[in-house]
């Protein structure tokens, strides 16, 4: 594969580039400890000393939403982590050796697929137990599988009877290695993308289900609940809830942009 | 007209399998609704009682078939954490959802159906980067984070509307419409950018074909060969998406009625997810279920009318 750059990659690269550095410096440093409160601070609008302002209590903003974004970035990683390998183990299976699992499969997946996550996942949750962190990444990880098996089980099929799977196949290499050696780095084109937009949808989702107060709950910090939050404080502290927004936005925004750029690379290839 | 009536068939027995699935996924964790109602502290004696009395005692097949029968008589059983009809709780909401769902869905079709015809007729312009960029960035903002900022400008800032005090729906039609066009352009934002991009790459790639090169070499303009033919072609994709954007819609307004404090149905669910209350829920995921189902297979029946390829039994 070609290794070439073009706009939308590069830009996705240093905007996600910039987010994932200030979020991994969120975990070792945040500039004020983020539960610290202070009867002086309150609803400090954004200053130098506090980039994004304070909120009720006192709290450093800025600090709380690197805490935050960290907790939804883990999150969206470990669900896409779930949803990427079991899906691509399943999707590489049914694609390659076909037959009826693989028919039967792909109806319950079509219908899966049906279905908005969103509401896969409140399914889930309410049966799982809402307000836990691990519940959050079980449900959300089960629900994204479907979508990454039914993306990597085409391009499976697709390279299943292509020439040098052929002959590594005459040469004897157990389908094993076939699937993982052979075919599944040339799925990547087709793959990366799949697993930004599946990232994205992981982070709206988290903060999605927290700001509805099913997801992360206090004393974990999350984006979504912090907006929550910030929506009964609109009118004293209106910085809180563009401040946790526009984080939310920026990451998805700068992983987009990558994923659109991974495309148009694999088309450009192609 | 058959493929119609197989294709009804069809959902009718998936909605029979997913009211199943719901129906045994939550007797399963809900545990006992009768020790669930009185508390732990009951006496068996009472707790066996309201058993009988919730018809409890009778064996699972005969209670999901008792159910399932609830969503045509109105009997869905108590909810928990009210001691009210589970239906006189939904049904005033299902309008409302509804609603707020159509108001959506026509912003996304009048904003994105034009502005994706636009931008794939000017493909490979100088700007063209800009388009993607925006699109992108729509698709990036969260509804919730749109509705707050709507709040935030609209509400707060010019007082256009109270948030949280929304006219009713019966009483005052317009009012409440009015309310909910906020919500609905929040709701709209996200769904208007990957309909816009999703017509775009389809108008493009039927663009592409030799038919419209023929058309074009014949010396029919673009706009027009656009409209009369590559549209027509184009069209069956985006009646599929489409369906799915209904879905996705009703799926969202969950969220969006939590900011905008709209008593639908999503915020029942949501509420009555954090309470547990397991009969409210089973029935709000089986009405929402029944309406992904429902536009997925208009959509199925639609595109068959409009291709009659499909009308021979083949699938796109």
């Amino acid at each position: 594969m070609k290794h070439t750059m073009n706009g939308y990659l590069r830009a996705g690269l240093i905007l996600s580039g910039i987010m994932t550095a200030f979020i991994l410096l969120g975990f070792f440093w945040t500039p004020y400890d983020p539960a610290a409160m202070g009867e002086a601070d309150k609803f400090l609008s954004p200053s130098l000393t506090h980039l994004l302002g304070t909120d009720n209590f006192g709290r450093d903003i800025f600090s709380r939403v690197l805490q935050g974004a960290g907790t939804t970035f883990l999150i969206a990683l470990s669900t896409v982590a779930i949803g990427a390998v079991c899906g691509t183990a399943i999707g590489a299976v049914t694609g390659y050796f076909g037959g009826v699992v693989d028919e039967a499969l792909m109806r319950v997946n079509d219908a899966l697929t049906a279905f908005p996550s969103i509401l896969l996942a409140l399914v889930v949750i309410s049966i799982l137990g809402p307000g836990k962190k691990f519940n959050v990444v079980a449900a959300l990880g089960l629900v994204f599988i479907p979508s990454f098996a039914r993306v990597t089980r085409t391009a499976f099929a697709a390279l299943r009877d292509v020439n040098y799977v052929k002959s590594a196949r005459l040469m004897g290499a157990s389908p094993a290695r076939i699937l993982l050696v052979h075919i599944l780095p040339n799925t990547l084109p087709v793959l990366l993308p799949a697993i930004t937009i599946g990232f994205n949808n992981a982070v709206l989702a988290e903060a999605s289900m927290s700001f509805l107060g099913i997801g992360v709950t206090p004393p974990d910090a999350s984006l979504g609940y912090m907006l929550s939050e910030a929506q009964s404080l609109l009118t004293a502290a209106p910085w809180y809830a563009a401040g946790t927004g526009g984080v939310i936005v920026l990451l998805v925004f700068g992983v987009g942009l990558l994923g659109e750029g991974l495309q148009r690379r694999s088309r450009e290839v192609a | 007209m058959k493929y119609a009536a197989r294709r009804i068939a069809m959902l009718l027995l998936t909605m029979v399998i997913v009211s199943f699935f719901a129906f045994a996924a939550f007797s399963m964790i809900s545990g006992d609704p009768a020790t669930a109602m009185l508390g732990t502290t009951a006496t068996p004696e009472k707790v066996a009682a309201l058993r009988a009395e919730l018809g409890l005692d009778r064996p699972w097949p005969v209670r999901y078939v008792e159910w399932l029968a609830g969503f045509f008589t109105g009997d869905l059983g108590i909810s928990y954490s009210y001691g009210t009809p589970v239906w006189e709780l939904i049904a005033p909401k299902v309008g409302l959802t509804l609603c707020l769902s159509l108001l959506s869905f026509v912003l996304i079709v009048a904003v994105s159906i034009p502005l994706g015809l636009r931008s794939a007729g000017r493909a490979g312009g100088r700007l063209e980067w800009l388009g993607t960029v925006v699109n992108q960035l729509g698709m990036a903002v969260p509804p919730f984070f749109t509705g707050i900022l709507l709040t935030w400008v609209f509400s707060t800032m010019l007082h256009w509307f109270i948030h949280g005090q929304m006219p009713s729906l019966t009483q005052n039609f317009p009012g409440a419409l009015r309310y909910l066009l906020f919500a609905a352009v929040a709701l709209a934002v996200p769904r208007i950018a990957m309909t816009t991009r999703m017509l775009r790459s389809t108008v493009r790639r039927e663009m592409e074909r030799d038919y419209v090169r023929t058309a074009i070499s014949r010396g029919n303009d673009r706009s027009g060969v656009l409209r009369r033919h590559v549209l027509k072609n184009a069209l069956v994709p985006v009646v599929t998406f489409l369906a799915q954007t209904m879905a996705e819609i009703v799926a969202g307004s969950i969220v969006v009625e939590q900011v905008f404090a709209i008593p639908g149905l999503g915020r029942m669910l949501v509420a009555s997810i954090g309470s547990r209350d397991y009969p409210v829920v089973q029935a709000i995921v089986v009405i929402l279920a029944f309406w992904v189902v429902l536009s997925g297979t208009a959509a199925d029946i639609i595109n068959q009318r409009i291709d009659p390829r499909l009308r021979m039994g083949g699938r796109t």
